[in-house]
């Protein structure tokens, strides 16, 4: 059960980095390197608040805000400086190492027996003893959800409707009288800031940060978002997002049975690495067999 | 009104390719114009759009628009008064969206796209009207992916989305090239049809010289960076297609094709 509620919790907030890498990876055909240094870049920020016991929920804004202007930097890196896309990533992934090494003052910080959004007077009030073990889930899970449902309706918009071309297509969106390379910057904000949110949650769950927890970030995005959209293309009533969601959940319960397995803890990444390669053959596998049929 | 002012352009400057595709061209383009223009391949045909349309610079020389110098106007604020096929009809449409998605993006050219619901559900009736206007049975396939469409009528559609909101130019750019006969002719009729409707001051570049005789108002055949043939109102309509092909010929004899 413990077990459940811990695949269950982190999966969720990996979920919200998730559809950050969803956006980029799939909607803009992007691969963008960045979350692995904005991941723990919004735990950096969040650690260092909670360390100075400001208001838990001031993390929240203030880690999508800084997301999304890590974001903004790489997308100025790629579309006015035109350097690749994968480089804009990598150039401000190493960028971002020192600079949540000096938001945090320190490689590692941790905060407990500090209030955080899981641990306060208000939840501690409302939630009554027994349930306090399940407390954490609920409160990821409502984040989570709102963190779809507000992208579900962007994607909805207009604006939305315009990302989703840049991707698609760019020429349509330049025929469209549009800048493409704004398109592209937006995009670019809004994922960081979601994967800096993500990071902001991860640090007030495990209670502290790390300045090396970034590290595959944009593997475990990008094996969540094929695991969600693969397994469920043809449930056409699931949302993409919602996929993704479920994605990002189904790829820690994969990750934690590889454990009870007798792996160490140590052994994550090479596990992850490993998983990710599976998934991505796969998924091709399962492209060939469609572009057959047709 | 657009006019080309002693536009040069050349392709790989100081190397031993060095190549002059244009030299001190003059062109203008009246108002109400459908203007064919035929050539052979490299001949300066589909550069000619793309320096009208801003995709590619000119290394000299100036454009004009009704007396605005839009020579380093960037090609997205261009294009919001010019609308382009491709020949290609995967570049005209988002394949992965679906066809109401498609034409309600194209409703919004002009625009802010901003957070506003993406699909205004009261043009909806007027989307499926213009869709029933092709005589595809297009209007019944609003919520399908225009990926799975046909290379036919993607390219209708992307004719309908290109001209949807009101703009001074069509730029054609062989977008028939890519169709089977038939559908090539139905979307030359679409096209000759929006043209007129909408009065649009059209530039259709084609290879195929049947097309450039029988539509248009003035006809242009291109060589080597030159306008060697401009032919307008009567003198067009008496021009044949024999005509135009002799003198195919004996241009591509003389630079030895």
């Amino acid at each position: 059960m413990t077990l459940l509620i811990s695949v269950l919790e982190q999966g969720l907030i990996y979920a919200i980095m998730a559809l950050g890498i969803y956006i980029t990876y799939k909607i803009l055909d992007f691969p963008d390197l960045t979350v692995d240094g904005s991941f723990p870049m919004g735990a950096a920020i969040t650690a260092l608040m909670i360390s100075r016991d400001m208001n838990p929920l001031l993390t929240l804004p203030v880690s999508f805000l800084l997301g999304v202007v890590s974001g903004i930097c790489t997308g100025v890196i790629h579309v006015k400086l035109k350097v690749r896309d994968l480089l804009s990533g990598i150039i401000m992934m190493t960028a971002l190492y020192t600079v949540n090494l000096r938001i945090a003052g320190r490689a590692n910080l941790p905060i407990y027996n500090k209030t955080t959004i899981f641990d306060n007077e208000v939840v501690n009030a409302l939630v009554p003893e027994p349930l306090r073990q399940y407390e954490t889930v609920w409160i990821i899970l409502i984040i989570t959800l709102i963190a779809k449902y507000i992208l579900d309706w962007y994607l909805r918009t207009k604006s939305g409707y315009i990302l989703r071309a840049v991707g698609d297509n760019d020429a349509i969106v330049t025929a469209m009288a549009v800048d493409k390379g704004m398109i592209k910057i937006i995009g670019l904000a809004i994922a960081n800031g979601l994967v800096s949110l993500s990071g902001c949650i991860f640090a007030q769950q495990q209670r502290y940060f790390d300045a090396s927890m970034g590290t595959g970030t944009m593997v475990i995005g990008l094996a969540s978002v094929i695991i969600g959209t693969s397994l469920f293309k043809k449930i056409t009533l699931l949302r993409v997002t919602s996929s993704v969601v479920i994605g990002s959940v189904i790829y820690k319960a994969c990750v934690a049975i590889a454990i009870k397995f007798g792996f160490q803890s140590t052994d994550l990444k090479l596990i992850t690495a490993v998983l990710f390669l599976i998934i991505l053959v796969l998924g091709r596998e399962r492209k060939r067999k469609v572009k057959a049929d047709a | 009104m657009l006019r080309l002012e002693n536009v040069s352009k050349y392709y790989n400057v100081g190397t031993v390719n060095e190549m002059c595709l244009f030299r001190n061209f003059n062109l203008t383009i009246h108002d109400g114009e459908f203007i064919s223009v035929v050539g052979s391949n490299g001949s300066g045909k589909t550069s000619m759009l793309n320096i009208i349309c801003g995709s590619i610079d000119v290394d000299s020389g100036k454009l004009w628009l009704n007396d605005q110098d839009i020579t380093n106007m960037k090609e997205y604020k261009r294009l919001e008064k010019i609308g382009r096929v491709f020949q290609n009809p995967a570049m005209g449409t988002c394949p992965g969206m679906t066809i109401l998605e498609n034409l309600s993006i194209a409703d919004n050219k002009g625009k802010h796209y901003g957070l506003r619901r993406g699909i205004q559900k009261k043009r909806i009736d007027y989307y499926r009207e213009q869709l029933s206007l092709l005589n595809l049975g297009l209007e019944d396939k609003l919520h399908v992916k225009v990926g799975s469409l046909s290379g036919g009528q993607r390219q209708a559609l992307a004719l309908l989305m290109s001209t949807m909101t009101p703009i001074d130019f069509l730029i054609l750019d062989e977008h028939t090239a890519a169709l089977d006969p038939k559908t090539a002719e139905v979307n030359m009729e679409l096209t000759n049809k929006l043209v007129k409707e909408k009065k649009l001051t059209t530039i259709m570049v084609t290879h195929n010289l049947r097309y450039a005789v029988e539509y248009g108002d003035r006809l242009l055949m291109m060589h080597e960076g030159k306008a060697i043939l401009d032919k307008n109102g009567d003198e067009k309509e008496r021009t044949r297609v024999e005509d135009v092909l002799d003198i195919f010929n004996a241009i591509s004899v003389e630079s030895g094709n």
